[in-house]
């Protein structure tokens, strides 16, 4: 492992570890991990962002850490050495957003905490980060993190659009002049079960694009 | 006693994990294929909340809360372990499946074979930790109503699973347009559903 020529940092296939998790192997639309804390913070742009940059970091760090030390950790106790490392990293994450950003950490409430069993950290960790060198690692981290931060500031764009009128809370439609032409918000979009509705909607889109994705039955 | 069966209610319709929080949708997007396995899925999930969310209770009252751990003596008085919640409540998770994986095997084997495969999958499932956080957050009295809500939540969990893993053996007859198929079809039928239990929003006994 050692005698392998040393590859530049940003080599091609680094890249690619970095750019693939935004399309065509996103964590959410493609492998379906991470769903569970993606949605419900999704109403508005500024939550989604902070989460979105949350995971990233958690996802990011942790993979280093794990890939740093996969010679040593037992195979049969992996699984809690790994939620060990993880949920150190989270609550640092929560910590911080305690301390700086106390608002959104309040809207957020238990979702920062659920980053801890968030799929795709574990999902990575398991796939990716036990197998290869800290560097990649780190890049597949970040790569991933910002596919599943790009799906949610998509979805949140639009449920803030046209639920709430604002974007990240500049009053767009009202500036523009639209509510006077009899436009109302849909208060709809920013219920739960629209999320869902969104990303399914995603899924189609980027399907309907890429047809080697369609699953076949 | 009215308490209890309205959070049990609550927690089972109002507040599902599933289409009010979107907690455990790995799994449930994962294991819904079948009405039989999602069963025996939502069987599992039930039985580890049951166990884990009042223990998780106890540890936060007896330990992690600020001041509680004056029962050690008086000089804990102002020890406020409240930033450890994660690790020890995911700790407590890990620790009871595994308990609960040993339990099941050595008394019921029938059992074991049936939930086996997916006990070791729960404890990464964000219902599990979801539910521990919301007990913590939403500030419940006793053991019992602890229990309860826990319960409650691994019900809906189930309901649900089961619900949308029945909708999904039908779809396999239905003409689905094709980039649609499997996952982005599932979501919006999830969504449909969360639609249809916002109807029971504001339900109070």
């Amino acid at each position: 492992m050692d005698n392998h020529e040393k590859e530049p940092m940003f080599s091609a296939k680094n890249l690619k570890l970095l750019t693939e998790p935004l399309g065509l192997n996103n964590p959410i639309t493609v492998q379906v991990l991470g769903i569970c804390s993606a949605l419900a913070v999704t109403v508005k742009l500024k939550p989604a962002l902070v989460m979105a940059l949350s995971v990233t970091i958690v996802t990011a760090v942790s993979n280093l850490v794990i890939a740093s030390l996969r010679k040593y950790i037992p195979d049969r106790i992996r699984i809690i050495v790994q939620l060990v490392v993880i949920a150190t990293m989270v609550i640092l994450v929560d910590q911080l957003l305690k301390a700086y950003v106390f608002d959104v950490s309040k809207q957020l409430s238990v979702f920062v905490g659920l980053i801890i069993t968030n799929c795709i950290i574990m999902g990575r960790l398991e796939a990716f980060a036990m197998a290869n060198k800290p560097w990649p690692s780190f890049i597949d981290g970040i790569g991933n993190g910002a596919g599943y931060g790009l799906i949610l500031i998509v979805v949140s764009f639009f449920r803030e659009l046209l639920g709430s009128g604002t974007i990240y809370g500049y009053p767009v439609l009202a500036k523009l002049g639209i509510y006077n032409s009899g436009y109302e918000n849909n208060g709809m979009v920013i219920l739960p079960p629209m999320a869902l509705i969104f990303v399914g909607l995603i899924i189609w889109f980027q399907r309907s694009r890429t047809r080697s994705l369609i699953e076949k039955q | 006693m009215e308490n209890l069966l309205n959070i049990f209610i609550k927690s089972i319709f109002v507040d599902n994990m599933i289409f009010a929080f979107f907690l455990g949708m790995c799994s449930f997007l994962a294991v819904s294929k079948s009405v039989k396995t999602a069963m025996g899925l939502g069987v599992a999930v039930i039985f580890v909340l049951l166990i884990t969310v009042p223990v998780n209770f106890l540890m936060e009252k007896y330990l992690l809360k600020k001041g509680a751990m004056i029962w050690l003596g008086e000089g804990f008085a102002d020890v406020d372990l409240s930033f450890l919640t994660f690790m020890v409540f995911i700790a407590t998770i890990a620790a009871m499946t595994q308990l609960v994986e040993m339990v099941v095997e050595k008394f019921s084997p029938a059992l074991y074979n049936s939930l086996g495969i997916f006990l070791p999958l729960i404890a990464v499932n964000c219902a599990i930790l979801g539910a521990s956080l919301f007990m913590q957050e939403r500030e419940y009295e006793n053991v019992a109503e602890a229990t309860v809500f826990g319960v409650g939540s691994g019900v809906g969990w189930m309901l649900a699973i089961v619900g949308i893993a029945a909708i999904r053996e039908k779809m396999k007859y239905s003409n689905v347009p094709d980039p649609l198929k499997g996952l982005g079809i599932t979501f919006i039928l999830t969504g449909l559903m969360a639609i249809a239990f916002m109807g029971f929003m504001g339900i109070k006994l």
